[in-house]
């Protein structure tokens, strides 16, 4: 305060470079800003719940090289099988898994006379996937087993197939669509009346094209047949997933040496797969920050030496005239002050600037505004980091430099 | 003589360009020196921007790419819409065809070429117990594929209109398998196991890939060209397994047996039309079509027919991936703080030398000369800055090629990418030296003089 005005002055006297420092510390400030709420953004996606146990799931994809008569008896083998391997505490073939990537979707209609569909949703099929999977039931009940029909019988089209007539949906979908209460409610999936017998928890979809809709998910009474993306998915005692793994992928192979196992893997695997590019934009973006917070710190550093090597006689001056080291520091420090001040209140439009235009070009939402003294907090913190070396080797100036030239 | 006239002499008696150029050479690296440290971290900032934006640029251009150089403009994709009432959510018509109207399409034979297709996921079991069976991606078309997609061959060659009527269990395989079942060698007359099939290899492709992986984007927007192809009516007797999208309507469900007679929109159809009447002809053989379609009772409604070109398609499909777009900008953003703090730097440096200057005018020399070699010293900056960058660049892109995602693989530098990044390197440095020297220059000659 005791050093603003000839503080100012000074800089006036080297406008040109003030405004250069002033405008590279605004731009830093923007983009850091947005980077870092970009950063955050995926972080909170990557860190979306896909509603089951995660820790305890694993699945084994089978593909069958020769033809597979007699489907229905290979599946049940298979699963008894598989129920049979120590640690696993249920099992079921699911034509889809949470995050899996392959979705199978459909349009849900709440009155079938109505052209556009209700919502759109995924649904998943298998047996008994509340438990396979470790959902939680909140309402109603789970399927019972004469519920169930097999997926290739309902698509033959043979009229004395009896088409399941029940759902179990997540919460999500009971709150948006049947205002917090479905159970005995009907929807219609591809053009069938469907009676809500249950509800779960939420439930990810295996690829979300539209996030609003992340949860949007129901379960059918539905036996899968091998094909077509279905995958067997086991829930294991806890620690015990690397050893059913194992054991199950010879298990299928061992009961049928023409089944090849297309993959195998951990649910945490499924996730990382899931949200691998998200990932890596977040690192580049953490990356990026850094960058530019370097190049800026250096840039101050490489200006403040300048700058006190051009003024080693004025600071003589101050010093004979009797100006402690600290004086002469806090000039320095002030003067930073001063310029980061300006740019991050520059770089604040900025910030908000380049928000508007990734909102209208990328779909983000709005930069809440608490990033904005974040932003400037680190920005001031930078630049008196960066001004210290130069502004203390000012401060070493000795007052007989008054008496050199230059 | 005054001092002055002695300093003119010297500038009059200097030869002229050539040598003035290496004399502004010798005095920028003199100056440069004098601030190593300084100098380092101007050129390290325009490395860093230069690198982190030749990183970006290259990922885009490559993502951006044209599938079919000089020929993507005429290939187009008719599409026509044969979906019933209620199900008409997408103002688009369908981007796939169904069984009857792909051939109804492939028959009439109104283009120069014309070819229907579909994805699929083969399981090859090699002769050689040593390999165990493995999945291959496999694509199950009509001949014309080959010849207007300008796939080339290194081995045999491709089927014909023929093969296709007769079903021939025949075969065309790529680069890659033929490395993996038959080490490289000629493997045409020999035979490759499908599934529970048999096919006979009459051609070997040399790699191709087409980026981005236009014809079908149902099984990725950037995935490798298949490894595997047959006859659609081959396929379609020997049941290979299908992989892409379907998309049914009404009474249509994804039935294997089924397939040829459902409601469903499963196949890939493309053509290719050489000149705009080309064009026009073909748009009214599709009106008509429907049409015909419409009045038979098969269409439920007169959606309008349309043709869509490749580079209209992918613009439709989004191939290029938002990220890439972001990081490209970003990079871009980086790379002008890096600019703006190299300009602040050398301002500085250059207004320091202000006395110098001074003297150098009083003694003669002429804006012009000061200004020229002011501009080579930051050209130096540009040119060491566009190197180093050029080395961050090669990092930066096989830290991208680590990454996971399948379109980031494609990153690579070429020559034009090569030289861009030299001449962006040194143009922008030399553009933020303008400035920093010409403010230097208009240091009056006698003021610092004075000062001392």
């Amino acid at each position: 305060m005791l050093d603003i005005r000839p503080i100012l002055s000074t800089l006036k006297r080297h406008k040109v470079t003030a405004i250069l420092l002033v405008l590279e510390i605004a731009l830093t400030c923007a983009i850091v800003c947005n980077a870092v709420f970009l950063v955050r953004q995926r972080l909170d996606w990557m860190a979306m719940p896909s509603g089951i146990d995660e820790a305890n799931v694993v699945e084994v994809r089978p593909v069958n090289i020769g033809s597979t008569p007699a489907m229905h008896a290979r599946v049940d083998e298979a699963l008894n099988a598989l129920r049979q391997i120590p640690g696993v505490e249920h099992a079921a073939l699911a034509n889809e898994i949470p995050f899996g990537g392959e979705s199978w979707n459909d349009g849900i209609k709440l009155d079938p006379d109505v052209v556009t569909p209700a919502m759109h949703v995924t649904a998943f099929y298998g047996d008994n996937l509340i438990d396979a999977f470790g959902l939680q039931l909140l309402k109603g009940r789970n399927f019972a087993p004469d519920e169930y029909a097999w997926l290739d019988d309902i698509t033959s089209g043979r009229k004395d197939v009896v088409i399941p007539h029940v759902v179990i949906i997540t919460r999500f979908m009971e709150d948006r669509l049947f205002h917090g209460n479905a159970l005995g409610k009907t929807l219609y999936y591809g053009g069938e009346p469907m009676r809500v017998v249950g509800v779960v928890g939420d439930v990810a979809r295996p690829s979300i094209a539209d996030r609003s809709l992340t949860y949007g998910s129901m379960i059918l009474p539905v036996h899968m047949s091998e094909g077509l993306g279905a995958t067997y998915v086991m829930r294991t005692a806890p620690g015990q997933s690397d050893a059913v793994l194992k054991a199950a992928a010879a298990k299928l192979r061992e009961l049928d040496p023409n089944r090849v196992i297309q993959r195998k893997r951990h649910y945490s695997e499924v996730r990382a797969a899931f949200f691998a590019s998200d990932r890596a934009m977040a690192g580049l973006l953490v990356g990026v920050c850094i960058a530019l917070l370097i190049v800026t710190a250096l840039g101050i550093v490489g200006l403040g030496s300048f700058w006190v090597a051009q003024r080693r006689r004025q600071i003589g001056v101050r010093r004979a005239l009797g100006a402690t080291r600290s004086d002469v520091l806090r000039y320095f420090q002030t003067e930073n002050f001063l310029l980061a001040t300006m740019g991050i209140v520059l770089g604040m439009v900025l910030a908000y600037g380049i928000n508007i235009v990734l909102m209208v070009f990328y779909e983000l939402p709005r930069l809440p505004p608490h990033y904005l003294p974040l932003g400037a907090i680190a920005l001031w913190l930078l630049g008196q980091a960066a001004v210290y070396a130069p502004a203390r080797r000012a401060s070493c100036v000795p007052p007989v430099e008054a008496t050199r030239g230059n | 003589m005054p001092l002055r006239d002695v300093h003119r002499a010297y500038h009059l008696s200097r030869p002229r360009v050539g040598t003035e150029f290496a004399y502004y050479l010798e005095m920028a690296v003199r100056s440069l020196r004098r601030n190593p440290m300084l100098t380092a971290l101007m050129i390290l900032a325009v490395a860093l921007g230069i690198g982190a934006c030749m990183t970006t640029l290259t990922a885009l251009h490559v993502l951006s790419g044209d599938p079919l150089p000089g020929k993507s403009g005429s290939i187009y994709m008719p599409r026509i819409d044969p979906t019933a009432l209620e199900s008409s959510n997408d103002p688009l018509p369908p981007d796939e065809v169904t069984w009857i109207d792909g051939m109804a399409m492939l028959h009439a034979r109104r283009a120069t070429y014309q070819a229907l297709m579909v994805g699929g996921l083969g399981t090859i079991r090699p002769e050689d117990p040593a390999i165990d069976p493995f999945m291959a991606p496999a694509r199950y078309t009509t001949a014309d594929f080959f010849p207007m997609f300008d796939v080339p061959f290194r081995f045999g060659g491709d089927w014909n209109a023929v093969d296709d009527e007769r079903r021939a269990r025949v075969a065309v395989i790529s680069d890659t398998l033929n490395q993996r079942l038959f080490a490289g060698a000629n493997s045409v007359g020999r035979s490759i196991h499908v599934n529970d099939a048999t096919f006979r290899i009459i051609g070997v492709l040399a790699p191709w890939r087409p980026v981005p992986h236009f014809y079908d984007t149902n099984t990725g927007d950037y995935t490798t060209a298949e490894d595997i192809f047959v006859p659609l009516g081959a396929a379609r007797d020997t049941q290979l397994p299908r992989d892409g999208g379907i998309s049914c309507w009404g009474q249509g469900s994804g039935q294997e047996e089924q397939m040829e007679s459902a409601q469903c929109v499963w196949l890939q159809f493309w053509v290719q039309l050489d000149t705009p009447a080309a064009v026009s002809a073909y748009q009214s053989f599709l009106d008509g079509y429907v049409r015909e379609q419409h009045a038979s009772g098969r269409f439920e409604r007169q959606a309008p027919a349309s043709l869509t070109s490749v580079p209209a398609f992918l613009d439709e499909k989004k191939v290029v991936p938002d990220d890439v777009r972001l990081q490209f900008w970003l990079a871009v953003s980086f790379f002008a703080v890096c600019l703006v703090n190299t300009v602040g730097l050398m301002l500085a440096k250059f207004l320091r030398r202000a006395g110098e200057l001074g003297v150098r005018r009083a003694l003669g020399a002429s804006r012009r000369d000061i200004f020229a070699q002011l501009v080579v010293e930051a050209g130096i900056i540009g040119l060491v800055g566009g190197i180093v960058g050029l080395g961050f660049a090669w990092i930066g892109l096989m830290l991208i090629r680590i990454n996971p995602d399948h379109s980031a693989q494609l990153a690579h530098l070429d020559l034009t990418m090569l030289v861009t990044t030299f001449l962006l390197s040194v143009a922008a440095a030399m553009l933020a030296g303008l400035f920093p020297a010409w403010r230097a220059c208009q240091v009056p000659p006698g003021l610092h003089l004075k000062s001392q």
